[in-house]
């Protein structure tokens, strides 16, 4: 069935696009080079594809756009193939907060929202306190994709949960279907840099933000595109976050690589309100033989959380 | 009946035509606009600034709004009640209070509405709920379901109204130029014959049917807005009949409110009898045990259990933080109206009248409290957030939003009362002639 429709719409895609051509019509040849260039005589080196050093004349120099520009259509299936997870060591974490600098910087984000959020906990009176970063769990049984009525949040092939800040009409009714309270709004008129904010909004980058839309972690999906790790996971010096891909089986905190199932059983990993049926997509690997005592944290508590220690 | 049968055609219409508020009608109406224009500025105020004017946070992030939306749903379930449920069990003393529970219930669902699109972020994008609705979210059941009560509603209003637009078109000089081409426009194809009888009977039985099971589902799914969830105090089962139970002693004791207050401004004595308070205390009494019963349901067995995530907001409900307002709230909203009303004496219009304000004003705190206390017991601690999200209190522009739209909904029912005969004149004189009909034939009259 899927593949029907990819045939299909590969067929009238290529129909459109020989329409099109021949619209724009005669002389305008498509394989003709783009348009002449100048030749400035100065030369730049260049690594070639094949590994072999070439010179070519800088004219030719064009910038690259980034990547190209994704469809919503296509941001909402997600990256063909893959299965996103994370794996997060608790054994490892300071409450370094590094990752949610990274994060907030990296999306943009404005004081007071934390999509990352550095919990202290206890589970009982006599147990030891721990760091516990959490981030959004991209669940696969997501209760805010249920509950949303416009399909403004949603899952993808991937296994992630993304929204579509055009789409959300602000009811706020994932917030309160999420048991682990990790959507973020946008009570006012978020304070963006011009150049962020006139972009149009991606579901993968998930920025620019919009007043009156929720937001949250969102596993970085245009740098998984681009080959590269989400910022938490690149930022944090003790390498708590491992990032990866289910089927592949391997996730990496950029230093180290593990087969990830193996990971999980060696260190008896799990993960949060497994009793809820949400089948989280974040794994946590308990707090035992910890590289810091949990008071090396402390100094690092946001002022409101001061005073409640 | 206890109508005196003495009354005649001519005065029946002569009492139950709408009246020119006096100077306290229109003390009570400016006072009602002044507080709409004062939620409408809070209004503009939030559409310019954005809900950050409130003092929800990504915690609370359901406030007053939501609760206030719950409370309209419950009341309006009254319509259902009143009308539906009493006609079909031709439970006929109850004829003269229809049209009040009606627009109660119109009047509410319409604000309903009006404070759920105040309530969300972006109500620009309003639209996105019929461009890409899923029919999965609770949310869109709502949609529907709350209208299709609006237009049932609004028909049950509207169809017994019929009669009696053509005896107010009749009755021109009594009414102003506007209203009378309102009352035209509305009616004039009403001749009154025997088959037009007929089908508006047989319509309103139907809808009667009808709208019973759609008023049990505005207010089921409205507690499925809560109950779907995974969060202590919602997450219960108990939830839709909780609800259901709530909603008519809410709807009842408003009922009653109006009831008196018409009665007394436009003297219906005749019309309004002690006897109609009697029963609906009953009714009252009734409902009180039953939303009790549910409440000791929600509350003892959790309670009982004592499950740790359950135990903070119950222990915040019982002793805490909401202690004040829970006890509040049971003790205003139900034990001492029950108290009242199972006595004969606490049966008469006055002491109904107060415990009737005093079931309302307990039933819009209890709603708050099914929304908030919850709101601040997340599973994981709150923390890594600003400090002002810990609590909430809602903003004046909350609050003024708020008292908006339940002055909005009075001030609906007030213009109501004042255009359109509020006890239907034309089944009061039926209903009086079969009584009439059935006594012997030397104290009939005319
Ligand atoms: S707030 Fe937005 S994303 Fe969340 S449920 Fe409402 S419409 Fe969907």
């Amino acid at each position: 069935m899927e593949n029907n429709t990819s045939r299909r719409d590969f067929l009238v895609n290529g129909l459109l696009a020989t329409a099109a051509a021949t619209a724009t019509g005669c002389g305008n040849n498509p394989f003709a080079p783009e348009e002449t260039v100048a030749l400035s005589g100065e030369k730049v080196k260049l690594l070639s594809v094949d590994g072999e050093i070439i010179e070519i004349d800088k004219a030719f120099l064009k910038p690259v756009p980034h990547m190209p520009p994704l469809t919503n259509s296509e941001e909402r299936k997600g990256i063909e193939g893959k299965k996103f997870v994370m794996v997060i060591d608790l054994a490892r974490c300071k409450n370094l907060k590094k990752c949610q600098e990274a994060c907030n910087h990296a999306h943009s984000l404005n004081p007071g929202q934390n999509w990352i959020k550095v919990l202290s906990m206890q589970e009982a009176e006599e147990s030891a306190p721990f760091w516990q970063p959490t981030t959004c769990m991209h669940c696969d049984e997501p209760p805010c994709v249920k509950v949303c009525p416009v399909d403004a949040t949603f899952k993808r092939q991937d296994g992630l949960v993304l929204i579509d800040s055009d789409r959300c009409i602000g009811c706020r009714f994932c917030m309160a279907a999420c048991p682990y309270s990790t959507r973020v709004f946008n009570w006012e008129e978020p304070i963006l840099e011009e150049a962020v904010a006139a972009q149009p909004y991606s579901c993968e980058t998930s920025m620019p933000q919009k007043i009156g839309t929720v937001s949250k972690c969102d596993f970085c999906p245009d740098m998984a595109r681009m080959g590269e790790l989400p910022h938490c996971v690149t930022s944090c010096p003790n390498g708590v976050f491992m990032f990866g891909d289910m089927n592949e089986d391997s996730v990496t905190n950029g230093a180290e690589t593990f087969r990830f199932s193996e990971l999980i059983k060696d260190k008896a990993g799990y993960r949060l309100m497994e009793d809820l049926g949400t089948k989280p997509s974040v794994y946590y690997l308990p707090p035992v033989s910890r590289n810091f005592p949990y008071e090396s944290g402390l100094e690092n508590l946001s002022p409101a959380d001061k005073q409640s220690h | 009946m206890e109508n005196s049968p003495s009354l005649t055609k001519d005065q029946i219409i002569q009492d139950l035509l709408p009246q020119k508020f006096g100077k306290l009608g229109m003390i009570w109406t400016y006072s009602l606009i002044f507080i709409c224009l004062i939620g409408a500025f809070a209004y503009y105020r939030q559409l310019s600034k954005g809900l950050v004017v409130t003092n929800m946070g990504d915690y609370v992030s359901w406030g007053i709004y939501i609760s206030n939306f719950v409370f309209f749903v419950a009341i309006s379930l009254v319509g259902s009640l009143i009308t539906a449920i009493f006609r079909l069990s031709n439970m006929k003393w109850a004829t003269p209070l229809t049209r009040i529970a009606e627009i109660i219930a119109v009047s509410a669902i319409v604000f309903a509405s009006l404070i759920i699109i105040i309530d969300m972020g972006r109500p620009d994008r309003m639209l996105n709920l019929f461009l890409h609705g899923r029919i999965q979210s609770p949310i869109m059941w709502d949609v529907i379901v709350i209208s299709t009560y609006f237009v049932i509603s609004l028909l049950l209003l509207y169809l017994p109204l019929l009669p009696d637009l053509k005896i107010m078109i009749k009755f021109k000089e009594r009414s102003s130029n506007i209203l009378n081409k309102l009352y035209l426009f509305q009616g004039s194809f009403w001749r009154g014959t025997a088959e037009q009888f007929k089908i508006s009977e047989r319509a309103i039985t139907i809808l009667c049917i009808t709208i019973i099971p759609v008023a049990f589902s505005i207010h089921t799914v409205t507690s499925w807005l809560f109950a779907t969830t995974y969060r202590p105090g919602w997450d219960s089962t108990n939830f839709g009949a909780y609800f259901i139970s709530g909603a008519f002693l809410v709807g009842a004791g408003g009922v009653v409110v109006a009831m008196f207050v018409f009665r007394k401004f436009y003297k219906l004595e005749k019309y309004i009898t002690e006897m109609h308070f009697e029963k609906m205390g009953r009714i009252v009494v009734m409902l009180s045990l039953l939303y009790l019963y549910f409440n000791i349901n929600e509350y003892l067995v959790p309670a009982f259990k004592m499950k740790s995530g359950e135990e903070a907001h119950l222990k915040g409900l019982f002793s805490g933080e909401f202690a004040l307002i829970f006890w509040f709230a049971i003790l205003i909203g139900m034990i001492i109206p029950i108290l009242i009303l199972v006595f004969k004496k606490g049966r008469k219009p006055l002491p109904m009248f107060i415990a009737g304000i005093m079931i309302v004003i307990g039933a819009w705190f209890k709603r708050y409290l099914i929304v908030t206390p919850t709101l601040l017991h997340p599973f994981l601690p709150m923390q890594d957030a600003p400090a002002e999200f810990h609590h909430y209190f809602p903003s004046w522009e909350e609050w003024a939003i708020a008292m908006g739209t339940l002055a909005g909904t009075l001030l609906v029912i007030t213009f109501f009362a004042r255009i359109y005969p509020i006890i239907p004149i034309q089944e009061t004189i039926t209903e009086q002639d079969e009584t009439c009909m059935s006594l012997p034939p030397t104290k009939r009259h005319e």
